[in-house]
C-alpha cells in the first residue's frame, strides 16, 4: 500500500502514554512567526503578529471574534498570503502557498465547519487526500475501511462503512479530526474542535491530543473555553484586534488574566447576578405535563416561574432540543398539556406557538436561524412581520426599521445601520440579531437552545446580562447549553435530561458540575440504587 | 457605530452621510443595467437611423413587453427558491385552449377566463408536486413543459388556429392603442408597478423572500414555506396564461408552437436583472430592465443585419458575462 495509509497508521500504537504534555515541551520551536501583518481591503486583520509554537506542546490561541486568530491561522494553512512577516517552520523560512502545500509540510487543519462529502462513506472520506495519493487506479475498499477502523478506534464508536450523512454532528466532528490525524503531521491546528461534542468526546478528545503532544506533535488550540485551555493546555497566546498581546504559561496564569487580556478591560463578573429571593415563589408562567413523543422523549413535566431562568442540561442527542422543540410544535407528534399562565394551550404548528408567544431559538443560528442575506431590519421582524404592517398588509419600512433600531439597541447589537445584511457581522452580533428575532413579538416563553455557541466572551457576558434583564421582566427563560459552566452561571435551576426523560433537577448549591453531569450520563434512578448499594 | 447613535425617522441611507446613498445607487445593479441600455442607444442611434424612431421603439417596447409579464411571475417564483421551465407551453397553452373554446362559440372573454383558470391549475399541480410530493422544481416543469406542449399540438393538430372573427373590443387589448401608447405596454406597466410594489412592500410577498432567503429558518420563524412555494408556483403559470391571452389578441390567432425557447429568456431577464437561482434575491425592476436589455441587444443586432444564429451566442454571452460580474462583485461585497 502507498505511503499516506502508512502514516494513517502511526498515532495507533500511541495508547498507553497518556499525560505527557508538560514535560519536555520547553526547546526549540517548530513553528515561529515574526511580525505577520495582513489587511482585507481597509480591514486590518492582523497587526505585527508574534507566535511561537514549540515542540510538542499543546498552545492555545484565545482571543474574541474578529481578533485576528481565523486569519492567523488561515496564513499558516495557506489559505491566505500575508502582507509581511516571517514564518519560520524548523528554523527555515517557508512561504506557504495553499492548503496542499501546507499539508506537505506536516501542518494538519481541523476547522471549525465541517467540509465532509455527506454522501460518501466515513472511510472514503478519512482517506480522502490518500486516495488522491495513491498510485493504483483503483479504490481497495477492505483496506480503507480496516485502516479507517483502526484510527476511529481511538476516538469513539463509528462504523467506518456507514455514510457520513447518517452520523451526528458530533460524530461528523470525530470524523474530521480521524481524516487529521492520517496526514503525517507535526502541527495540528484545532479550530473549536469540541463546539459541537459532548463532554465525554471531549475528555476522549484531550486524552489523544495528549497522547500526540507526547510523541512530539505540536498542537494550536483555538477555543472560547478557558476550562479546555486551562485543563488540558501548556501555553496560551492571546490576540486582540490584530495585534499579539501576550504568551503565558497556563500553570502561571488564571482565567481572569486572560479573559482580561482578551477583552482589554477586566471583567469582573462573568455571569449576572441570579434571581432574587422574592422571585423565587413567582407566579407559574409555563407548565409542561406529561409531554411525549413517539421515539425521542416521553413523560416531561416542568413547571417556569415568573422571574428565573431554567437550564435544560444533557448530552447531545438526550432530547433537550427535541423537547422545547416539541412544545413549540416546531417538530414530531406530540402528547401531553402545555399550559400558559393557567390557559391549556392547543397549538397547531409554531406560528400558533409564536401567537401565544411562546418562541424559540434555533442551536443553528447560520443554518436555520438567520436570513444571512437580508438586512438586519427584516431578520428582526420576520417572527411577525404584520406587527410592522399596516391592516392591509403593506409593510411601513420605517416602523420596521425603528423595531430593529431599539430592540438592537437593548441588546447592545454593534452595527454601521439595521439596513446592512446579517451576514457582514460577527457571530456574537449575528445571535444578537437573532434574539431580537425572538424579542420583537414580545414573546412570554422564550426557548434558547446553545445561546452562545461561537459567540465570543464579551457578548457572551452581554447575552447572559439581556437574559437575565428578561427574566426581571417577566419573560420565562428557557435555555439548553452543552457548556455546563454556562448553565451553573446563568441558570437558578437545572434540569437534566437523559435518554429521552428528566433524570433530575438541581438547584443552589446543588449545581455542579460534576451533579449534572452524574445526572446526565448515569441518572438519579440507577444513582439511587448505587447508593443503596454502597450503603 | 450603534444603532443607537441613528437618528430616528430619516431616510434610508441617510446615516452613511449623503456620499453614501449616492455610492450605495450607483452599487445597485439596476443603476448598472439602466447605463448600459443607454449605452446601447446612444451607439445604437449612430450606428443606424432607424434605431430611435418612434416606430421601432414601439416595436420593441412590445416585443418585450408581453414577455416581461412572464417574467414577473418567474421573478417572483426564482426568489422564493423555485423554477419553471413550463413558462412557454403554458403560455402557448392559453392561447390554444382560449382559441379552440373560441372557435366552439364560446364568447372570447369567457374562453379567455377558461384558459387562465386552466394554466393556474396547472401551476397548482405543480405547486402540489413541488411541495407535497417533494419533487424538484426543475424536474416538475420539465415535466410539464414537455406535456402542455404535446396538449398544444394535440389540440390544434400543429397548425395556427386563425382567430379571424375575434370581436374589435378584444383584438383592442392586443392591438389597440390609447393616444399613441399601445395598450399591450400600459398593461405591461400597470403589471410590473402593481408587482413591483407588492413584493417590496406586502407581508404575504416579505414571505417569498425570507422562503428563499433560507427555507428552515423561514420554517423556524413560524412561515408555512410550503404555501409560499405552492403560490409562487400558481401564480407564475397564472401570469403565462394570461400573457398567452394578450399574444392571442394581438396575432388574432393561437399558435400551438408560441413560446419554445421563452424560459430562457425569462429566466436569463430574471438574472440580468438581480434574481439569485438560489432564492431569496431579485427585484421586478431589475428583471424588467434585463428584459429590456435582452430586447435591444436583439433588435440592434437585426437593425444591423447580424445573422439570427449570431444573436443567440451574442445573447448567451451577455448572460454570462452579466452573471460573472455579478459573482465577482458579491464575491467583494462579502
Amino acid at each position: 500500500m502507498p505511503a499516506p495509509y502508512e502514516a494513517a497508521r502511526a498515532p495507533i500504537s500511541i495508547e498507553c502514554k497518556a499525560d505527557g504534555m508538560s514535560g519536555d515541551a520547553g526547546n526549540d520551536p517548530i513553528l515561529k512567526i515574526t511580525d505577520l501583518t495582513k489587511s482585507f481591503g481597509p480591514v486590518k486583520a492582523l497587526r505585527g503578529v508574534d507566535f511561537e509554537l514549540r515542540r510538542g506542546e499543546i498552545h492555545a490561541i484565545a482571543g474574541e471574534n474578529g481578533a485576528g486568530k481565523s486569519t492567523l491561522m488561515n496564513i499558516i494553512d495557506g489559505i491566505h498570503r500575508p502582507d509581511a512577516g516571517t514564518i519560520l517552520l524548523d528554523g527555515k523560512p517557508v512561504n506557504i502557498t495553499s492548503p496542499a502545500m501546507a499539508q506537505q509540510l506536516g501542518i494538519g487543519f481541523v476547522h471549525q465547519e465541517i467540509a465532509l462529502c455527506p454522501d460518501v462513506s466515513v472511510a472514503e472520506n478519512i482517506f480522502m487526500s490518500g486516495t488522491n495519493t495513491t498510485r493504483s487506479m483503483l479504490m481497495d475498499y477492505t483496506t480503507l475501511e480496516r485502516k479507517a477502523g483502526e484510527i476511529l478506534g481511538q476516538l469513539g464508536d463509528i462504523d467506518p462503512s456507514v455514510l457520513v450523512r447518517t452520523l451526528s454532528i458530533s460524530q461528523q466532528q470525530l470524523v474530521e479530526i480521524a481524516k487529521a490525524l492520517t496526514l503525517d503531521c507535526r502541527v495540528l491546528i484545532l479550530d473549536e474542535p469540541t463546539a459541537a461534542l459532548t463532554e465525554r468526546e471531549a475528555q476522549i478528545l484531550f486524552g489523544i491530543m495528549r497522547n500526540l503532544a507526547a510523541r512530539g506533535i505540536s498542537i494550536i488550540y483555538i477555543s472560547h473555553r478557558m476550562v479546555e485551555i486551562f485543563d488540558n493546555c501548556d501555553r496560551v497566546t492571546v490576540l486582540r484586534d490584530g495585534q499579539y498581546i501576550t504568551t503565558r504559561n497556563v500553570a502561571e496564569t488564571t482565567p481572569g488574566e486572560v479573559v482580561s487580556a482578551m477583552v482589554g478591560r477586566v471583567i469582573d463578573n462573568l455571569y449576572p447576578p441570579k434571581q432574587g429571593e422574592a422571585e423565587r415563589s413567582g407566579e407559574i408562567i409555563l407548565d409542561i405535563r406529561n409531554l411525549s413523543e413517539r421515539s425521542r422523549f416521553r413523560d416531561i413535566s416542568f413547571q417556569l416561574r415568573r422571574g428565573e431562568i431554567l437550564g435544560l442540561a444533557g448530552l447531545i442527542g438526550a432530547g433537550r432540543s427535541e423537547i422545547v422543540r416539541g412544545i413549540c410544535k416546531l417538530e414530531g407528534e406530540v402528547t401531553g398539556e402545555v399550559s400558559l399562565r393557567g390557559r391549556k394551550l392547543e397549538l397547531a404548528h409554531y406560528g400558533d406557538s409564536i401567537g401565544e408567544g411562546i418562541v424559540y431559538l434555533s442551536e443553528d443560528r447560520k443554518g436555520d436561524g438567520l436570513f444571512l442575506d437580508m438586512s438586519i431590519a427584516a431578520n428582526v421582524s420576520a417572527l411577525s412581520v404584520e406587527q410592522v404592517a399596516s391592516g392591509a398588509g403593506i409593510i411601513d419600512e420605517r416602523r420596521e426599521k425603528q423595531q430593529a433600531e431599539s430592540l438592537g439597541a437593548q441588546l447592545n447589537l454593534k452595527c454601521a445601520h439595521v439596513g446592512q445584511p446579517v451576514s457582514a457581522l460577527s457571530g456574537g452580533n449575528q445571535q444578537k440579531v437573532a434574539i431580537a428575532k425572538m424579542l420583537s413579538v414580545n414573546p412570554k416563553v422564550i426557548f434558547l437552545d446553545e445561546p452562545t455557541r461561537g459567540v465570543d466572551v464579551g457578548a457572551k457576558a452581554e447575552i447572559h446580562r439581556s437574559l437575565r434583564n428578561l427574566a426581571r421582566d417577566g419573560v420565562g427563560i428557557v435555555v439548553i447549553s452543552s457548556e455546563l459552566p454556562e448553565l451553573i452561571g446563568v441558570c437558578d435551576r437545572v434540569l437534566v435530561v437523559r435518554e429521552g426523560s428528566i433524570s433530575g433537577e438541581v438547584a443552589g448549591d446543588e449545581m455542579t458540575e460534576d451533579r449534572i453531569m452524574y445526572l446526565a450520563s448515569i441518572g438519579e434512578e440507577r444513582a439511587g440504587v448505587m447508593r443503596a448499594e454502597q450503603a | 457605530m450603534t444603532v443607537t447613535t441613528t437618528p430616528a425617522g430619516k431616510e434610508r441611507g441617510i446615516q452613511e452621510g449623503p456620499m453614501g446613498a449616492v455610492r450605495r445607487l450607483l452599487r445597485m445593479r439596476e443603476t448598472g443595467l439602466i447605463l448600459i441600455i443607454l449605452a446601447l442607444f446612444i451607439a445604437m442611434s449612430f450606428a443606424s437611423p432607424y434605431f430611435l424612431t418612434w416606430n421601432n421603439l414601439r416595436a420593441m417596447a412590445m416585443a418585450f413587453a408581453v414577455e416581461g409579464i412572464v417574467v414577473v411571475g418567474m421573478t417572483i417564483l426564482l426568489i422564493s427558491g423555485g423554477i419553471d421551465l413550463s413558462v412557454g407551453s403554458v403560455t402557448a397553452l392559453a392561447m390554444v385552449i382560449a382559441g379552440l373554446l373560441f372557435l366552439n362559440g364560446v364568447d372570447p372573454w369567457i374562453a379567455s377566463g377558461i384558459a387562465i383558470a386552466a394554466c393556474t391549475a396547472i401551476g397548482a399541480g405543480m405547486g402540489f408536486f413541488v411541495t407535497r410530493v417533494g419533487l424538484h422544481h426543475f424536474i416538475v416543469s420539465l415535466a410539464v413543459m414537455v406535456i402542455a406542449r404535446g396538449l398544444c399540438l394535440l389540440g390544434t393538430g400543429g397548425r395556427p388556429l386563425g382567430l379571424y372573427t375575434l370581436p374589435p373590443e378584444f383584438k383592442f387589448i392586443g392591438q389597440g392603442s390609447i393616444g399613441v401608447i399601445p395598450v399591450v405596454i400600459i398593461i405591461f406597466v400597470v403589471v410590473v408597478v402593481v408587482f413591483d410594489f407588492l413584493l417590496r412592500r406586502t407581508t404575504v410577498f416579505r414571505k417569498v423572500f425570507y422562503t428563499g432567503s433560507n427555507e428552515k429558518a423561514a420554517a423556524y420563524s413560524g412561515i408555512r414555506t410550503k404555501k409560499v412555494v405552492f403560490l409562487t408556483t400558481t401564480l407564475c403559470s397564472a401570469l403565462c396564461g394570461f400573457a398567452g391571452i394578450i399574444y392571442m389578441a394581438r396575432f388574432g390567432s393561437a399558435q400551438p408552437t408560441f413560446g419554445i425557447g421563452m424560459e430562457l429568456n425569462v429566466i436569463a431577464a430574471a438574472v440580468i436583472g438581480g434574481a439569485s437561482l438560489s432564492g431569496g434575491s431579485g427585484t421586478i425592476f431589475g428583471a424588467i430592465l434585463g428584459t429590456v436589455l435582452l430586447s435591444v441587444v436583439s433588435s440592434s443586432l437585426a437593425l444591423l443585419d447580424v445573422s439570427v444564429y449570431w444573436q443567440d451566442i451574442i445573447r448567451g454571452s451577455i448572460l454570462l458575462t452579466a452573471v460573472t460580474i455579478d459573482h465577482y462583485l458579491s464575491k467583494r461585497r462579502g
